[in-house]
């Protein structure tokens, strides 16, 4: 059964905007997305939107509902109760460009100074990968870029002036995942401390906690690299080790 | 055909003028947390500061509060470690004080406390997209997360770690001390029962550390030219995804452990015997 649903969507661009109430219809089985796209059609004809796959997949309808971070394709309408308010706002850490569209070239610019994988020596075809070994990293894999994890953690969502040197979660896990990688010869537990910030993550696993993969992204990413880097740079036994020659160091990777 | 230049939108975040706009009891956990902590650091110190009822003589109950007891306060049946520290001390050095600083020192570096208090304490944040009201929010370039001192010495979890393993041995050690009868030999007791959970429990927290699971395997790039440290790590990490919860009852368990050997050697009430 259909009913009409009270909404409150942000409007405006360059920062400058407001909350506007809106009456829209739900019908049964719908998400937040279908009822933006009600809204199009009817009220707010010039209401942007970025949307694309509205299966969960594509990681473009990321905004905030009721302040949650979420994407709008995989918010079920039934979760709300038929007389609450439903605000929808654009993620609140990227600038925004208009409505419920941000800028999330932050995410792309933080991609690039990743050193790619490299294998060393080893020619095309000729390394073989174990399941045990894949399955590590496939975890990560299933990442769809919604950036909802970067949104949500605080060390730039409350600090922006650390977005030059952090991260943010999506990308200390490439970053972890390719230190995993049992391929992958270069050494990049500096860096994850130096230039990504890992030590800015204080592990509230808001990223896990968002992550609409279910990636467990603090667990399985982000403190395993801290481990990692604990040994590289914060162990004493590992430090007195590599003084007497019993643990070998090779070189850090710099960033790309 | 005549091309033109759109300008680039000037970038900034949507100005919403809202704190949060969640509208869950997103202020529950940390406040619930807050409490819990709070109420149990009180008991700890208060216990471990108290001096008397630690020890059931007649069954062999220690509290973990007070082990390994190492003063020479400690009666003797309870000093299995020996009695090495002077007993003219002051109130608040505890009998096992080669053992309380490192736990306490495990548990404050241990990477879901560090999300807890984080959480409740910290206000870094309190919750999920609620902005973070620690003193440094205000200063731009103040937040460091863990990369300075004091925070940098989380790092040191590791070592803590293998210090609280050494612990729960001692722990053990303890529970298996008490299947002590009336008569000296073989018996069982409620109070034997609590302490061999509240023990295994220990061990629970203590082997689904992160840690625990970087040194088992986690640390090697390649899991499949080591089967036998990737079936530990394996195991470890079933265990991990339950350190939180262990963390947790362990909170639970030790205090508990503790009233009720405090009460049985208080004289409060005798102990329920199942054998002996």
């Amino acid at each position: 059964m259909g009913y009409k649903a009270k909404f409150r969507v942000w409007r405006g661009d360059a920062g400058e905007g407001e909350l506007k109430d809106y009456t829209v219809e739900v019908n049964e089985g719908e998400v937040v997305l279908d009822v933006i796209h009600r809204l199009q059609a009817t009220e707010a004809p010039d209401l942007a939107v970025r949307w694309n796959c509205k299966a969960g997949k594509c990681g473009s309808c990321s905004a905030e509902i009721n302040g949650r971070p979420r994407l709008m394709c995989m918010t079920r309408m039934s979760t709300f109760a038929e007389d609450e308010t439903v605000t929808v706002t654009p993620m609140r850490t990227f600038p925004v460009i208009r409505d419920l569209v941000t800028d999330v070239s932050y995410n792309y610019e933080k991609a690039r100074e990743i050193p790619a994988f490299d294998g060393g020596d080893v020619k095309p075809g000729e390394f073989r990968m174990q399941q045990v070994d894949v399955e590590r990293s496939q975890e990560f894999r299933k990442c769809i870029e919604c950036f909802l994890c970067n949104n949500t953690c605080h060390v730039i969502r409350d600090h922006e002036e650390n977005k030059e040197h952090f991260s943010g979660p999506r990308f200390l896990m490439r970053v972890a995942e390719l230190e995993m990688h049992p391929a992958d010869v270069q050494d990049r537990r500096q860096i994850a401390q130096d230039d990504f910030g890992l030590g800015y993550c204080n592990i509230t696993k808001c990223c896990t906690e968002v992550c609409p993969e279910h990636i467990k992204i603090t667990d399985n990413a982000l403190i395993p690299m801290k481990e990692r880097v604990v040994g590289r740079r914060y162990d004493p036994l590992v430090w007195l080790g590599s003084k007497i020659g019993v643990v070998k160091r090779g070189k850090s990777t710099p960033k790309a | 055909m005549t091309q033109t230049t759109v300008d680039a939108p000037a970038k900034d975040r949507a100005r919403i003028p809202a704190r949060t706009l969640r509208t869950d009891r997103w202020w529950s956990y940390p406040l619930t947390t807050f409490i819990v902590f709070t109420a149990w650091v009180i008991y700890a110190t208060v216990r471990s500061m108290m001096g008397s009822s630690f020890w059931v003589e007649k069954y062999h109950y220690l509290t973990p509060f007070y082990s390994p007891c190492v003063s020479k306060a400690c009666p003797a049946d309870a000093a299995d470690f020996g009695r090495f520290v002077p007993d003219h001390l002051p109130f608040f050095i505890p009998y096992a004080l080669i053992s309380l600083p490192f736990l306490l020192g495990f548990r404050l570096t241990c990477y879901y406390y560090r999300k807890a208090y984080y959480r409740s304490f910290w206000l870094t944040p309190s919750a999920c997209a609620v902005p973070d009201k620690s003193p440094v929010r205000k200063t731009p370039g103040r937040y460091s997360g863990e990369t300075r001192f004091p925070l940098i010495l989380q790092n040191a979890h590791r070592y803590f770690w293998v210090i609280a393993a050494l612990i729960s041995i001692v722990n053990t050690w303890d529970a298996i001390n008490a299947f002590h009868g009336e008569d000296g030999g073989f018996g069982i007791g409620l109070g034997t029962i609590i302490l061999w959970v509240n023990v295994i429990l220990l061990w629970g927290y203590t082997l689904s550390c992160h840690s625990c699971r970087h040194v088992m395997g986690g640390r090697l790039k390649s899991f499949s030219k080591h089967p036998v440290r990737y079936w530990l790590w394996t195991q470890i990490s079933r265990l991990n995804t339950r350190h939180g919860q262990f963390a947790l009852i362990t909170l639970g368990t030790l205090a508990l452990t503790d009233a009720y050997v405090a009460l049985v050697a208080h004289g409060s009430f005798s102990d329920l015997r199942l054998f002996n």
